[in-house]
């Protein structure tokens, strides 16, 4: 059987690859340094369009369905609408609800659904959060195992096969995004549907989205499509959209987002950082720090006889 | 940039609700980051390997300085130390197997990866030195190994500065050039009470100073941090579990110092009070400052203002 | 409630739908339409000059005049900006150059005025021309899968397929098949031809044994003594005449009003059948629900047997869907039903055969219209799945020959065609199941009309000569659809033209033309008698012909256009096991101060069956809950995330609170009213359970199509959970009493 056409998530022998045969888990770790990428394969990402999300969290079902990613446990989290909360080990993908005393300016050229309504100016944002797989990926670089690996597609994907639950890339990452399954303590993300993505199909929330908030596609293509989807919600009135995570001089980010508002209205950081490549800040004080200690050591003998 | 928009009424209500504070906007306070997952063993295993590492310096030093029995003495810790610490992991990791996935690659962006090779590194080293030690053989390569130790030992202590420095919790993250210092001093201050409480006093002179000066650097080193930090991400570490244990730390830092001080060359008691008070304060410090990356990143807070800021910083300087 | 006063001067016409026969639990004289009485196509009496004091045009304008921005203010609490803001839009969007669709649900269904709420869209509609033109249009946007199908081949009591009346027991003891024609049949328009689709729908019924000698077995076909609709039915159980229930695909207990009044009514059966995927509140009442909790019900009293039937999936049988647009689109078995699963075709199919066996030597004339019927369909697999194709081929007809019908033109009245639903005739032309046709859109035009096939004769919009001008022409180049092609002497265009292909536009008809020949050509509405769209309905509605503004059965508001507070035709039960809360004008109303609508989730489906017992979607909507605006939770001390006791008249519910601006409390007649909302799709089955809505509210109905009022009722609200056990019931009691809505008078006005 060939390796490219197994599906990861799932190690069990019941699974089935996409040919709908049995397999076994046998991808192989990438080799350290490796990017993976095959030559032509272009980066593929997300562009997520939340001015055109209406909250039906199909996206959030789909992903569920096909990657078979466990309930979460059953509470109201009085929080307008979400009862997901926030991304995490079994919940790969999140549709925030933001309730704002707000105007929006409803212009039908932009094709904006988000209501205005009532005397009371109101408005109600949706966006569906997911992981950003990001250009230089925090969670990548501290992964002692190999587990987490850039895949040929330029995404950032975990090998539950291979993780041990060591839990550092949960607080590495800028985002949230990652976190251990309590059951068996490795941890689970957004894969990107890297199986579905071998078999030359769109990743299951993107097909499932039904108004195409989620866009999924080669990053150079959304990043174009964003900015003159951004250019025409402005035109429309609409001034307080932006792009978050389209700059990749800023951060870098694979899935990007047009917001109608700050990012961390949406639970995202306003300024996110690989701080796993700031080497010569991270090691330089240790490496300082261990040779004071050395010397403080040898200082204490100061003054002994032999 | 645009300007701020106003708090909406609900969200505002909300944050209230959940005692964060009006200056950030977030997601119905929520955390914008994970919490770490690590357990107890953790902070546990910081303070361990530190000690060891620590001590495995001290006992190569005491024995260049001919000082036998405080050599000896420190070798105890750190063979303790050494032992203890890989348990440590494996209960947090579940299984034992996971730990040697960590040995099937080395990764340099991966703290973590590198420590473990330095962990398995010294704890073979030191395992290598105590069997030669102990069976009488091979001597060269015992003390060869013992030296490997030393050396590997203020990494060992130091490295632990890293792994969490190179994570995106803000405490940690933005004192990542003084947390090696802390660790250092703090891992030197255990090493030298450990040894002091177990050697007798008329040996244990330089245990006893290590004691005391890695305690007075301890204490400095966390107080730049917090000053550093400025006064929001300083907040963390003073309050909840981790302001508790600073406090604690500070003080049994600073009485065991004092105690080992003042009373360590005459009366064994205050010693073994002192190094006792002074091992607790490293602990304590380790823990408050694991417990103060949770309490950092549970809090939209820390992530969003420090961020929003450098945010407009930059867009200020940019003009 | 004269409705003859409605008709237009100098001729008579019935509806095209809805009430053709009047009659019901309101029990008014039966309505008889006779055809209309056209001279050349038009109607006797006509002011072109729109100046005639009682013309359709001054009598809109008279009746509306009042109907003012300030007055939708002042009644509705839409500011008035908005209101025009809309309004505006409307019209900007309409003419010869853009349309405009309303596109509705239950918002405006679940109403007692619901019906006149869709005619007022449609008077807009008409004015705007925005019907028979692509992008115009008024969209049912339907809910269940294939509601759509279930009104054209219908489960309602009061039409046979193709929305043929059912003939009524009344009037006349022995009506035959020329009398029921003669009264329902319009003269002119496509309801000139009814005796063919009712004679073929016999032939279909009862194949062979309807000959012309039986009047095609028209005697069998039972007859209507009155509203049998479902509420009607379940008051018949209470009251014990209705014995026997079958239930598929429904979950009343948690779905229907006044959900304990359901819930009794389904313990005081003999016997009830319901078939679903999983045992759902319906068939668990006997031994949970809230009415054991409290004592009411008592498993060992209950006398119901229940047989709870495995039912298959969509996925698991071949069948159709028909939408909103009349589109009617097979599915495929993917699967197996598992275990003992079966579909409905199966279940209904194999009881009837069992039946019939066991009156097969049965020489009671009552058994013969089940003896009679054509019943065999072949079957299928291990199963006898019987084959749904071949439903469908009876559905869509065949001629003398046995040869499936092109369209229902060809339909005849003297017995040779075979028919199931005349409008559907034609879904299996070419011996080709056309309904399962999926050519992709890119591979034809953007009509699709190979896609599926839609009502009538596959034409995507129906009455589309209004796409066209009175000479044929397109109303611009943007919006052109079908015209009249002067070469060819014949109609064309994107599709399949609603009106004969060779009628020119200047036809007109000579006066003793029949059916479809006596419509202009330049007349549209061919379904109508007169070929026209009806602003003013003189005939086939219960409650008016024109839209007026009645406010709902339980309001805290009096009218403030009439007299009349609420629908005066609508139905009530007012009984002692469905109070009402007491509207305005009433003693009490204040301990009932606020309004309560009950909605819909996207994470759940109506009653629940389909969703509460899915993980992945439970999880997302796991607890029943209230919205109220923050001033509403001041003023009662609720908070976010806390328990709230929402009191009727009926019962009390408890409900987690969400508090939230899109509540937003309304202005209405100077005085602020705030309002609860509340999905309504919880009960005590599933993976997620909590109270149901339902139970709140009381039945009061919509007087043509009996739809309940589920859009509003008034309540109270408190914070914390309600009582449980007796002291449930007390606390309702207490309410009542405050109200003065007592059971004893049924809450009914005084
Ligand atoms: N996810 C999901 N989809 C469904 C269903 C489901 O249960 N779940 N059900 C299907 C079914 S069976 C149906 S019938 C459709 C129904 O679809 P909808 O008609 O959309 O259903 P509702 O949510 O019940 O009601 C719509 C809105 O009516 C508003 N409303 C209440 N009173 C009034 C009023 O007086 N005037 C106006 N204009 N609005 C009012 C309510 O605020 C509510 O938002 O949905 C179908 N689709
Ligand atoms: N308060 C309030 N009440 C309402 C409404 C409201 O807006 N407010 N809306 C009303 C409306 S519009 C509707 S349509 C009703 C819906 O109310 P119901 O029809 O009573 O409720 P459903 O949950 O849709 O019930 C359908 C059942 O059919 C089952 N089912 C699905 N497919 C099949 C099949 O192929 N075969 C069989 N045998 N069973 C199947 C499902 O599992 C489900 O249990 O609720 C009405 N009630
Ligand atoms: S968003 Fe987080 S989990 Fe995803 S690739 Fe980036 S760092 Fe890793
Ligand atoms: S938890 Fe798994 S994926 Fe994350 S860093 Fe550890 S080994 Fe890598
Ligand atoms: S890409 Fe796949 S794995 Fe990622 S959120 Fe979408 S469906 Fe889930
Ligand atoms: S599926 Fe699309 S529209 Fe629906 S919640 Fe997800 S992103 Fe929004
Ligand atoms: S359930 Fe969703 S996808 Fe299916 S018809 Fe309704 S709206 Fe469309
Ligand atoms: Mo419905």
């Amino acid at each position: 059987m060939s390796e490219t056409n197994v599906i990861p998530g799932s190690g069990s022998p019941d699974a089935f690859d996409i040919q709908g045969r049995e397999t076994l888990e046998t991808r192989p770790v990438i080799p350290l340094g490796q990017k993976g990428y095959e030559d032509g394969q272009p980066r593929m990402g997300f562009f997520t369009d939340t001015t055109v999300c209406i909250g039906c969290k199909a996206c959030e079902v789909a992903c569920k369905e096909w990657n078979d990613v466990p309930a979460l446990p059953f509470e109201l989290t009085g929080d307008s609408y979400d009862n997901t909360g926030a991304l995490g080990a079994d919940s790969w993908r999140h549709v925030a609800f933001i309730e704002q005393r707000k105007p929006v300016k409803v212009v039908q050229d932009a094709g904006l659904t988000t209501p205005a309504s009532g005397d009371t100016d109101f408005r109600w944002l949706m966006s569906s959060d997911v992981c950003k797989h990001c250009t230089d990926a925090p969670c990548l670089d501290v992964c002692p195992t190999g587990s987490l690996f850039r895949t040929e597609f330029g995404t950032v994907v975990v090998q539950e096969d291979i993780c041990n639950g060591c839990g550092y890339c949960v607080p590495s990452c800028p985002f949230g995004v990652l976190d251990q399954r309590q059951d068996d303590g490795r941890v689970w993300k957004c894969t990107l549907c890297y199986d579905r993505l071998k078999g030359g199909m769109e990743p299951a929330c993107a097909q499932a989205c039904p108004t195409d908030s989620i866009q999924f596609g080669p990053l150079e293509e959304l990043r174009e499509k964003a900015n003159y989807r951004l250019e025409m919600v402005h035109e429309a009135g609409v001034t307080d959209a932006r792009l978050y995570g389209a700059d990749e001089e800023e951060y870098g980010m694979g899935a990007f987002f047009l917001l109608l508002d700050e990012p961390e209205v949406y639970g995202l950081p306003p300024d996110p950082e690989v701080v796993t490549r700031k080497l010569k800040s991270l090691w330089g004080p240790a490496a300082v720090a261990a040779g004071a200690m050395a010397v403080g050591v040898v200082a204490a003998f100061a003054g002994e006889g032999r | 940039m645009n300007a701020r928009p106003e708090v909406s009424v609900s969200e505002e209500a909300r944050h209230d609700g959940r005692g964060t504070g009006a200056e950030a906007r977030s997601y119905y306070g929520r955390p914008v980051l994970k919490e770490p997952v690590w357990s107890r063993e953790i902070p546990w295993y910081f303070f361990s390997g530190g000690l060891a590492g620590a001590s495995a310096s001290l006992a190569a030093a005491a024995r260049l300085a001919g000082n036998v029995e405080l050599a000896r003495r420190a070798r105890l810790v750190v063979l303790a130390g050494a032992a203890v610490s890989p348990v440590l992991l494996i209960s947090d990791l579940g299984k034992p197997e996971r730990f040697y996935n960590m040995l099937r690659v080395i990764k340099p962006t991966s703290p973590m990866s590198v420590g473990t090779w330095i962990l398995s590194a010294f704890g073979t080293s030191v395992g290598i030195a105590a069997a030669s030690k102990v069976l009488g053989v091979f001597p060269r390569l015992g003390r060869l190994s013992g030296t490997a130790a030393a050396l590997l030992g203020p990494a060992l202590s130091t490295y632990t500065a890293v792994l969490i420095a190179d994570t995106s919790i803000p405490v940690w993250h933005e004192a990542r050039r003084e947390m090696p210092f802390i660790f250092a001093a703090s891992s030197a201050a255990s090493a030298g009470a450990a040894a002091a409480i177990l050697t007798p006093v008329e040996a244990a002179r330089p245990a006893r100073r290590l004691a005391v000066g890695g305690a007075l650097a301890e204490i400095a080193g966390v107080e730049v941090m917090k000053r550093r930090l400025g006064k929001l991400l300083a907040e963390p570490y003073e309050k909840g579990e981790a302001g508790r244990y600073d406090r604690l730390a500070t003080a049994a830092t600073g009485l065991g110092a004092a105690v080992m001080g003042m009373f360590g060359r005459r009366h064994r008691s205050a010693v073994v009070a002192g190094g006792a008070l002074v091992l607790a304060g490293a602990a304590l410090e380790r823990w408050s400052i694991f417990k103060a990356g949770f309490q950092s990143a549970r809090d939209p807070r820390y992530t969003v203002i420090p961020q929003r800021e450098r945010r407009e910083s930059r867009a200020r300087a940019d003009g | 409630y004269d409705v003859d006063t409605w008709q237009y001067a100098g001729m008579e016409v019935s509806g095209s739908a809805g009430k053709r026969e009047q009659g019901g639990v309101t029990g008014e004289q039966a309505h008889y339409a006779q055809g209309g009485q056209l001279e050349h196509g038009e109607p006797t009496e006509m002011d072109e000059s729109l100046e005639h004091p009682r013309c359709v045009f001054q009598l809109l304008k008279k009746h509306y005049r009042r109907y003012t921005p300030e007055a939708v203010e002042r009644i509705c609490g839409c500011p008035k900006e908005k209101f025009l803001e809309v309004a505006e839009t409307l019209c900007e969007n309409s003419g010869r150059e853009r349309t405009s669709a309303f596109c509705y649900a239950v918002s405006w269904t679940q109403h007692t005025v619901g019906v006149q709420n869709i005619r007022a869209a449609t008077i807009v509609q008409l004015l705007l021309g925005n019907i028979g033109r692509p992008g115009g249009g008024i969209m049912a946007l339907r809910g269940h899968a294939s509601i759509q199908g279930s009104t054209d081949i219908p489960t309602l009591y009061n039409i046979l397929p193709g929305y043929i009346p059912m003939p009524h027991a009344h009037a006349h003891a022995h009506q035959d098949l020329d009398e029921f024609i003669e009264k329902n049949a319009a003269k002119t328009g496509y309801w000139g031809n009814m005796r063919a689709y009712m004679v073929s729908l016999l032939k279909a019924y009862f194949g062979d044994a309807a000959t012309e000698e039986n009047d095609y077995c028209f005697d069998h076909l039972p007859r209507l003594t009155g509203d049998h609709s479902i509420y009607p039915a379940i008051m018949g159980m209470m009251d014990g005449w209705c014995k026997g229930f079958f239930v598929m695909g429904e979950n009343p207990a948690v779905g229907a009003a006044n959900g304990k009044l359901q819930r009794l009514a389904l313990a005081n059966l003999d016997w009830l059948v319901v078939r679903d995927f999983s045992e759902i509140e319906t068939a668990s009442f006997w031994y949970d629900s809230p009415e054991i909790e409290t004592g009411e019900l008592k498993t060992g009293e209950i006398g119901t047997e229940v047989f709870f039937m495995p039912a298959a999936a969509h996925t698991e049988k071949d069948g159709s869907f028909t939408n909103t647009q009349r589109l009617l689109q097979w599915h495929h078995k993917a699967v197996e039903p598992k275990g003992d699963c079966r579909s409905e075709l199966w279940f209904m199919y194999h009881l009837g055969r069992k039946v019939r066996e066991k009156l097969a030597n049965s020489t009671d004339p009552k058994d013969r219209a089940v003896l009679d019927l054509a019943w065999d369909y072949p079957t299928l697999g291990t199963h006898e799945e019987p084959d749904a194709e071949t439903v469908l081929r009876e559905i869509g007809g065949w001629d003398e020959n046995g040869d499936a019908l092109e369209s229902y033109l060809p339909l005849k009245d003297d017995g040779t065609t075979t028919c199931g639903c005349w409008i559907y005739a034609g879904c299996f032309a070419d011996e080709v199941n056309q309904t399962a046709r999926r050519k992709p859109g890119s591979e034809q035009s953007w009509v699709a009309p190979e896609w599926a096939w839609a009502w009538p004769m596959n034409r995507r919009i129906i009455y589309n000569r209004a796409s066209a001008d009175p000479e044929g022409r397109p109303w611009s180049e943007r919006k052109k659809y079908i015209w009249w092609d002067e070469e060819q002497e014949k109609w064309t265009g994107e599709d399949v033209p609603d009106i004969s292909p060779t009628k020119r536009p200047d036809y007109e008809p000579p006066d003793d033309a029949t059916a479809e020949d006596a419509i202009r050509g330049d007349s549209p509405f061919v379904m109508q008698a007169d070929g026209r769209g009806w602003i003013f309905v003189p005939a086939g509605l219960t409650d008016g012909p024109l839209p007026t503004h009645y406010e709902p059965h339980e309001s805290p508001f009096e009218n403030a256009l009439y007299g009349q507070q609420s629908n005066p035709a609508r139905q009530q039960f007012p009984r002692g096991d469905n109070p009402y809360n007491p509207s305005d004008g009433q003693s009490g109303t204040r301990v009932f101060p606020y309004i309560l609508s009950t909605y819909r989730l996207t994470e759940h489906h109506t009653a629940g069956g389909m969703t509460r017992t899915v993980a992945h979607l439970s999880e997302l909507q796991p607890e029943m809950f209230c919205e109220v605006s923050p001033e509403l939770a001041q003023e009662r001390g609720l908070e976010n995330g806390g328990w709230a006791t929402i009191v009727t008249t009926r019962s009390a519910i408890e409900a987690r609170v969400l508090v939230t601006d899109r509540l937003a409390p309304l202005r209405v007649q100077g005085r602020t009213v705030h309002q609860v909302g509340m999905p309504y799709h919880w009960g005590s089955k599933g993976l997620v359970t909590g109270d149901s809505a339902n139970d709140l509210l009381g039945l009061v109905l919509d007087p043509n199509v009996h739809i309940g009022e589920y859009k509003v009722a008034t309540c109270d609200i408190r914070p914390g959970r309600r009582p449980r056990g007796p002291a449930l019931a007390r606390l309702v009691d207490d309410y009542r009493a405050r109200a003065n809505a007592h059971a004893e008078n049924g809450g009914a006005r005084a």
